[in-house]
């Protein structure tokens, strides 16, 4: 994008090829597409579902996923994944409620950080057991998932944490905004453009990319593997112990089982984001917007009122569609291209 | 210069791989501002010798001196800050990256807060680009470009690095003459600035075009050092092989037969327009053309590996159905492809079971493979083409390029097909079994195969074809029968000049 900006001559000469152009650089905008035929449709059917609140609320339930996926967008890059990240979640999650239920003396930023602390942590041994001891990152972090839930409910032992056990200052960070935005969707945003703007900009950003486009001729090019994928990993573990606190501020009550099952969300996300599951291409937006995408249908379908039952298939055809179209844009997209390019060529 | 060390050196390195001994004591001085080749077979350990200097692999015995201190590379990491570049045998790009990125991968022009400034890395990309002649846009993703292109953009990448000592592997092996051309004026400038250059070819004449002394390698040991000035291209291939070869290219004449592959106006848009011609049983018939041409298009269109959208092909008469590789199979068509990694071989599988996948008919008994016909077959092909190997049942990934390169071969050639299209068939095979190549080709059309045959290399195309047909910018050109056939007539056609005039 930047490109054309800096190239005046260039976009001046070819005016009427900058939207194919665009589309073909920024993938992101199939989800959009998805998006407003998703908001178009449903708010015809029932307004109420383009209101102010019904809005935020979306934006809301999808933090805590879009923090996740942001994570997990690092380590699927870098062509490994971290089936791991809801079981910090709740961990990280159980671990804060309990600081801040038992010890109410300690400051919130404080247990925020130790939570994050504690995610980082987790990553670590993900990060370690992949990077440096060579498992594969499918069945380390399905150990890992099992693993740290095991923990988390030894440490719990039946226990759950109560809102009202927990300071008020806490709770509100999760129900409070600024300027009519809520807190945690704060949070997401500026977790997402930090990664994004770092992804983007800088050589070691860059690398996670190279690494999981080509492995071994990363190594070749003097990229230090190892180190990025361990890192890639304590990364998606801290925005997982990140998005732990999020969550206890913003269900209040807490349990061993928090967030149990939420990998498969997180992963669905990612994947309709357009972040490639074998590595090497997609963004943190992308993945983003895929959680909003996938929170979105849920509000949606709970809107038209569709059978509860009936809700899980639905919601899982209309993932398929949204990769599909995807899919047909982006070939489409590439056939012209294609054309253009060899145009030009002579 | 007696007192000044060379710049990189090696002393006495061995390197073995389980029971492959790849290097044995071999010693090797790059100067500075000299430009040295390296020789040998396919399988001779010049590549292994290669990522000794990269830091790829770490030598079993034996020293790596830097400016005449011994040095040890624990990784790629170490030689490049050394101011060692390299560029590898086989193309090491990211496929999902710009073409600038690729190149400035772990070495982008950076502004504040380290962010990487795409406006100059772009710039960079670009002055490279015109230094080497080469029309690629830095913005396009590395994936799908051809080999050549492949290789150009790993070029730009070594010059990017500044280097003090440059190693190519085979960077010319998919090249035609005008890249090697404009590569060759680039090495000598940087040569003059001072760089050592390490340069491995199995074209000679492009080693005694560039070099000025020249290494051979044998089995893994050190053969000898000579001055090129002091040897003859002869002297170099019996240092090489151990003994004298006979005549390079033994075209045998074959009576041609029917038309066996008919191609009408083929069109795929915006990669080649309106390509149409025959071949007939018992022809070889070249298509010669620069890199980019869109003869390895042409090809793969035919196979069926990609659509076309206007046009037909024919085999033997029947009509060919667009995008079925296995309807082409089931025609008797085979295809070499140029990319042996990514299109010609399943890297992990074994050599044997290489071979057989294209007829896996073949060595079938009932609903099972037979491993016995599988390896008869292999055995068999692995004498013919020489191929350097310790058990037929290794990953082919182990074999060094063209050993892989005659595996792509073999797997094709024993199909027996009626028609039989190869895309660069010799690019990395060294000299005694190009010509072993060549016999084979050639004994296959007079047998009555038709040959269409993609190359590169003018002295191959000149010496094989019965015609020759050009192609430029995705056009068929010129069609020249052997007789007419020259370096002249071909290269006129091949950069666009108007034929005929000149000749
Ligand atoms: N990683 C490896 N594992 C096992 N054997 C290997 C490995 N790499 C190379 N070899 C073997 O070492 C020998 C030398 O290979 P090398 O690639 O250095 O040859 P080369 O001289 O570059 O040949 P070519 O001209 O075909 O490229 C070969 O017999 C090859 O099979
Ligand atoms: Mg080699």
């Amino acid at each position: 994008m930047t490109t054309t900006a800096n190239r005046p001559e260039v976009s001046l000469r070819t005016g009427g090829r900058g939207l194919v152009d665009r589309v073909g650089r920024v993938r992101e905008l199939g989800i959009v597409a998805a998006l407003a035929v998703l908001f178009g449709i449903t708010g015809a059917v029932n307004p109420e579902f383009l209101s102010l609140d019904s809005l935020r609320d979306i934006l809301l339930n999808s933090a805590i996923i879009a923090t996740l996926a942001v994570g997990q967008t690092l380590v699927v890059i870098t062509r490994n994944v971290d089936l791991s990240v809801s079981s910090v979640v709740g961990l990280s999650a159980f671990g804060g409620a309990l600081i801040l239920a038992d010890q109410p003396g300690v400051p919130i930023a404080v247990v925020v950080a130790g939570c994050v602390l504690l995610g980082a942590l987790c990553g670590a041994l993900n990060g370690l057991l992949v990077g440096a001891a060579g498992v594969p990152a499918l069945v380390a972090t399905l150990g890992t998932l099992y693993a740290f839930r095991g923990i988390d409910y030894a440490w719990a032992g039946g226990r759950q944490v109560n809102a009202a056990d927990m300071p008020e200052s806490f709770l509100s960070l999760g129900s409070g905004s600024l300027l009519g935005i809520p807190l945690l969707v704060l949070a997401a945003v500026v977790v997402l453009l930090a990664v994004g703007w770092m992804l983007r900009n800088l050589r070691s950003g860059r690398e996670l990319y190279a690494i999981g486009s080509n492995p071994a001729a990363a190594v070749l090019a003097g990229i230090p593997v190892r180190k990025r994928v361990i890192t890639a990993f304590v990364a998606s573990g801290a925005l997982a112990g990140l998005a732990g606190a999020m969550w206890a501020a913003r269900f209040g009550t807490v349990d061993a089982a928090a967030a149990t099952g939420k990998e498969l969300d997180v992963i669905a996300a990612v994947v309709v984001g357009g972040v490639a599951i074998f590595g090497g291409s997609g963004t943190v937006y992308g993945a983003a917007l895929g959680a909003l995408l996938l929170t979105g249908i849920s509000s949606a379908l709970a809107v038209l009122r569709v059978d509860a039952l009936a809700q899980t298939a639905i919601n899982g055809a209309l993932i398929i569609a949204a990769i599909v179209l995807d899919r047909l844009l982006a070939l489409r997209v590439a056939a012209a291209l294609r054309r253009r390019r060899y145009r030009d060529a002579r | 210069m007696a007192d000044t060390p060379p710049v990189l050196a090696l002393r006495g390195v061995s390197k073995s791989f389980g029971a492959v001994r790849a290097l044995r004591e071999v010693s090797l001085e790059l100067a500075a501002g000299e430009a040295h080749a390296l020789a040998g077979e396919n399988g001779a350990g010049k590549s292994t010798l290669v990522k000794i200097l990269s830091g790829v692999h770490r030598p079993d015995a034996g020293q790596i001196l830097l400016d005449g201190e011994p040095v040890e590379f624990h990784g790629p990491a170490d030689a490049q800050a050394a101011g060692v570049a390299v560029i590898y045998q086989e193309p090491t790009l990211f496929p999902d990256l710009s073409v600038a990125e690729n190149i400035f991968m772990g070495s982008q022009p950076r502004g504040t807060l380290g962010r990487i400034d795409r406006r100059a890395m772009r710039a960079q990309a670009v002055a490279l680009f015109d230094r080497l002649g080469v029309p690629l846009d830095p913005d396009r993703p590395a994936r799908g470009l051809s080999i050549a292109d492949q290789q150009l953009v790993e070029i730009a990448k070594a010059l990017s690095r500044a280097a003090r000592v440059l190693i190519m592997d085979e960077p010319t092996a998919a090249l035609s003459g005008n890249e090697v051309a404009r590569l060759f004026g680039v090495a000598r400038s940087l040569r003059e600035q001072g760089c050592a250059i390490l340069f491995i070819s199995h074209r000679l004449d492009e080693i005694f075009d560039l070099c000025r002394r020249v290494t051979t390698l044998r089995d893994g040991g050190y053969v000898a050092s000579d001055l090129i000035s002091a040897i003859t291209p002869d002297d170099l291939v019996r240092r090489m092989v151990g003994r004298d070869l006979d005549a390079l290219f033994p075209k045998q004449d074959a009576a041609f037969g029917e038309v066996a592959l008919q191609v009408r106006r083929l069109t795929r848009e915006g990669v080649f327009t309106d390509v149409s011609f025959e071949v007939r049983r018992g022809e070889i018939v070249a298509l010669a053309g620069l890199v980019g041409a869109g003869r390895s298009e042409v090809a793969r269109a035919v196979f069926g590996v990609d659509r076309w959208d206007a046009g037909s092909v024919e085999v033997a008469g029947r009509r060919l159905k667009p995008g079925s590789p296995s309807a082409a199979m089931d025609l008797g068509l085979a295809l070499v492809p140029e990319d042996r990694r990514q299109q010609g071989l399943v890297m992990e599988l074994s050599i044997e079971r290489n071979i057989a996948l294209a007829g896996l008919g073949e060595v079938r008994r009932g609903p099972l493979i037979s491993r016995v016909a599988e390896r008869v077959r292999a055995a068999d092909w692995a004498q013919r083409l020489q191929l350097k190997h310790r058990s037929l049942s290794d990953a082919v990934d182990v074999l060094s390029g063209g050993n892989q390169q005659k595996v792509v071969l073999a797997k094709w050639l024993a199909r027996k097909p009626a028609v039989l299209i190869v895309d660069e068939p010799t690019r990395g095979i060294d000299v005694g079994t190009k010509a072993e190549v060549h016999r084979l080709l050639s004994e296959l059309a007079v047998g009555g195969i038709a040959v269409l045959m993609i190359s590169s290399e003018l002295p191959e195309v000149l010496g094989m074809a019965d015609r020759v047909l050009v192609m430029h910018e995705g056009r068929l050109v010129a069609e020249i029968p052997r007789e007419d056939a020259t370096e002249e007539t071909v290269m006129a056609a091949a950069t666009g000049r108007p034929a005929g005039g000149g000749a």
